[in-house]
C-alpha cells in the first residue's frame, strides 16, 4: 500500500525526494514547482481537454503514475549475487556437457574457443537465466537456487555488462553530464562523488587525460574504452562483466581487471591473448557449442606468464622508443 | 473454429523491425511454415522480397492516400482470414510509418515496439502510445553503443512504460531473438476479429484536409481543427 501514499503527497515533496520524477511530470505537462497539491488534487483540476489530447483517462493515468513510482523502487533495490552456476546441458551434437561452471564475485574467468564455438550462447544462457528452455538445455542457478519469476524479472537482462571493441559512444553529451545521467538512472545517492571517481579512474586507465567537458563522442579509442570500463565498474548495475577482445585498446589491461575485481564484479573475458588468459584464475574451454572443460591456471602457466610479461614489456618499450622519434644507435635500446 | 495468435510489431522507420521479425521466426525450428507476416506501409515497401528470401510467407498492405492507422484497423479482419486460409498458427503484423500519435496494438494480443539504440536518448519519450502501450520493447543496434548508453536507454524506456519487458536483440546475428520467440509462442490466441479492441483510440481526423483539401488558408479549414499556442 506504500505506493498509494504517494498519490496524497505534495508534488513538491515528491520531486524533492526523487528528482527523477520531474522528467515524468514534464512529459505529461505537470508543473510541480511550488505545487503543494497532491497528485490526485492536481490531476483532478485538469480540463477535459487534457485527457482527450493525451488519449488517457484520469484513472489510467493514476495507474501509470503508480507503476512508474513502483518501477523506481524496483530499480533501486540492490542486486547482489554470491554465486552463479551454469549447470551442464548439451552441446550441438546432443552430447552432455562434462562440467558445470561456477562463478563468484571478484574472480576472472576466460572463455576460450574458436569463433562460432558457442561463446555467445553461453553468455545468452547466463543473461536470460536459462532453465532448460534454450537449445543447450542448461540451467542457471543464482546463489545456489533456480530463480523464481520474481528474481528473473529483477535480474533478467541486467546480469551482464558487455565491453567490446565495436562499441562506441553515440550520445551527444559531455562526459560529466553523461555520467551524471547514468548515475541518476541508477538512483545512486552519492551520484556526484561516483562520477568524479569514474573520471579519475578512467584517466588513470588510459594514460591520456581528458577534460570532463569533452563530448563523449570525441574521446579517443583508448579513452572511450577506459571510460566504459570505469563506468561499468563503479556505476553499472550488472554483477557480471564480459570483456570481448579488447587486445589493442590502448588501456592498461591489468589495471582494468584489478579495478573490476575490486568492485566485486565477476569478470568473464573472451580472448585469444595468452597474457590475458594467464591472468585469469580459470578458463572454460568451449567446443562444439558445449563447455568441454574448466582449467585452473597452474604453476607452470604462472611461471610462463612472467616470461610472457617480460616479452610484452620489451614490446611496449620498443613501441614507445620508436614512437617518440628515437633512433637505435647500438644493439638494443634503453 | 481455428484459433490464431496475432502479434503487432510497431516502431519508427529503419529501427530494425523486419530483421527482428525474421530472426525471431528463424530461432524456432519449423516456425516458418506456421507463421505469416503482413507488412503495413504508407508509400511503398520492399520487405515482402526480404521475407521471401528467408522463406517466410508475407504480404503487403499499402495505405497510399489513406491514413495508415485507419487503414490498418479496417484490414485486421481480412488479415486474420488470410492467415487462417493458409493454416498459420501465428500472424505477425508489421507497421511502419505510423505517426507517433497512434499505435496498432490490440487488447490482449501481444504488442511489440522496436526502437533503435542509436536513435537518441529522448526517443522513448517521443514515441508515444506504440511504446507506452506495448508489452515488449525490443532495442536494436545496441551492440554498437556503450553499456552505459544501453542502461540509460532502458531506464528511459521504463520511465515511459514501467510494465514492459525490455529485450536487447541483435538484428544481424539474432542474439536475443529466441527470447522474443518464446514470448510469441506463449501469447494469447483469438478466434475472430470481432472481439478485438484497440488499446488506444485513433486520432480524431475530421477536417477538410482529410477530404483532400490542399489550400492552406483558414477559410478552407472546415471541421475539427486546433490552433497552435505561440
Amino acid at each position: 500500500m506504500k505506493t498509494h501514499e504517494i498519490l496524497h503527497k505534495s508534488l513538491i515533496k515528491i520531486v524533492d525526494d526523487q528528482p527523477l520524477v520531474l522528467d515524468f511530470f514534464k512529459m505529461y505537462g505537470i508543473d510541480s514547482t511550488n505545487n503543494t497539491n497532491s497528485f490526485l488534487q492536481t490531476i483532478d483540476a485538469f480540463p477535459q481537454d487534457y485527457w482527450e489530447t493525451n488519449g488517457i483517462s484520469q484513472d489510467e493515468f493514476t495507474d501509470v503514475f503508480v507503476d512508474f513510482m513502483n518501477g523506481m523502487q524496483n530499480a533501486k533495490s540492490v542486486q547482489k549475487i554470491e554465486t552463479l552456476e551454469v549447470v551442464a546441458g548439451y552441446d550441438k551434437n546432443k552430447n552432455p556437457e562434462p562440467c558445470n561452471l561456477l562463478l563468484k564475485p571478484g574472480e576472472i574467468i576466460c572463455i576460450v574457443g574458436p569463433t562460432g564455438s558457442g561463446k555467445s550462447r553461453l553468455l545468452a544462457d547466463i543473461e536470460w537465466l536459462a532453465n532448460a528452455d534454450t537449445p543447450t538445455k542448461r540451467k542457471v542457478l543464482l546463489n545456489g537456487i533456480l530463480p523464481d519469476e520474481d528474481m528473473k524479472n529483477n535480474f533478467g537482462g541486467k546480469l551482464i555488462a558487455q565491453i567490446t571493441q565495436n562499441m562506441n559512444f553515440v550520445l551527444d553529451m559531455d562526459v560529466q553530464s553523461f555520467l551524471m545521467l547514468h548515475a541518476q538512472s541508477r538512483y545512486l545517492d552519492d551520484a556526484e562523488t561516483k562520477v568524479q571517481e569514474v573520471i579519475e579512474l578512467a584517466n588513470n586507465l588510459s594514460g591520456e587525460r581528458f577534460d570532463v567537458n569533452t563530448p563523449v563522442t570525441f574521446l579517443s579509442g583508448g579513452q572511450s574504452r577506459a571510460l566504459m570500463i570505469a563506468d561499468v565498474a563503479c556505476i553499472g548495475q550488472a554483477p557480471i562483466v564480459l570483456i570481448d577482445e579488447i587486445e589493442n585498446a590502448g588501456v592498461d589491461k591489468k589495471k582494468a581487471l584489478e579495478l573490476l575485481i575490486s568492485q566485486e564484479k565477476i569478470v568473464l573475458m573472451a580472448t585469444h591473448d595468452p597474457l590475458l588468459i594467464l591472468q585469469a584464475d580459470r578458463r572454460v574451454v568451449i567446443k562444439n557449442g558445449g563447455m568441454q572443460k574448466i582449467l585452473v591456471t597452474n604453476e607452470n602457466e604462472k611461471a610462463f606468464y612472467s616470461e610472457l610479461k617480460k616479452l610484452d614489456e620489451t614490446m611496449q618499450a620498443a613501441r614507445n622508443f620508436f614512437r617518440t622519434g628515437n633512433e637505435m644507435t647500438s644493439k638494443g635500446f634503453s | 473454429m481455428s484459433h490464431i495468435k496475432l502479434v503487432t510489431v510497431a516502431g519508427p522507420p529503419s529501427s530494425g523491425k523486419t530483421s527482428v521479425i525474421i530472426k525471431t521466426i528463424e530461432s524456432i525450428a519449423g516456425f516458418k511454415e506456421q507463421c505469416g507476416v503482413i507488412k503495413f506501409d504508407c508509400i511503398s515497401s520492399l520487405d515482402e522480397e526480404r521475407y521471401s528470401q528467408y522463406g517466410i510467407t508475407s504480404s503487403t498492405g499499402i495505405a497510399g492516400n489513406l491514413c495508415p492507422d485507419h487503414y490498418f484497423v479496417s484490414n485486421i479482419e481480412e488479415c486474420l482470414q488470410w492467415a487462417k486460409k493458409k493454416s498459420f498458427t501465428t500472424l505477425i503484423t508489421e507497421s511502419a510509418g505510423l505517426c507517433n500519435r497512434c499505435a496498432p496494438h490490440l487488447k490482449e494480443m501481444l504488442a511489440i515496439c522496436v526502437l533503435d539504440n542509436l536513435s537518441g536518448i529522448n526517443t522513448p519519450q517521443k514515441t508515444g502510445p506504440m511504446l507506452k502501450l506495448a508489452d515488449v520493447i525490443v532495442v536494436t543496434k545496441s551492440d554498437l553503443v556503450s553499456q552505459a548508453e544501453r542502461e540509460v536507454f532502458r531506464f528511459k524506456i521504463q520511465q515511459v512504460n514501467p510494465k514492459a519487458r525490455v529485450l536487447f536483440i541483435n538484428g544481424i546475428t539474432g542474439q536475443g531473438a529466441d527470447k522474443l520467440a518464446s514470448y510469441i509462442t506463449t501469447s494469447k490466441e483469438i478466434e475472430s476479429a470481432e472481439t478485438l479492441k484497440l488499446r488506444f483510440s485513433m486520432p480524431a481526423a475530421l477536417c477538410s484536409y482529410c477530404l483532400g483539401e490542399t489550400r492552406v488558408g483558414s477559410d478552407f479549414q472546415i471541421g475539427l481543427n486546433r490552433k497552435i499556442k505561440l
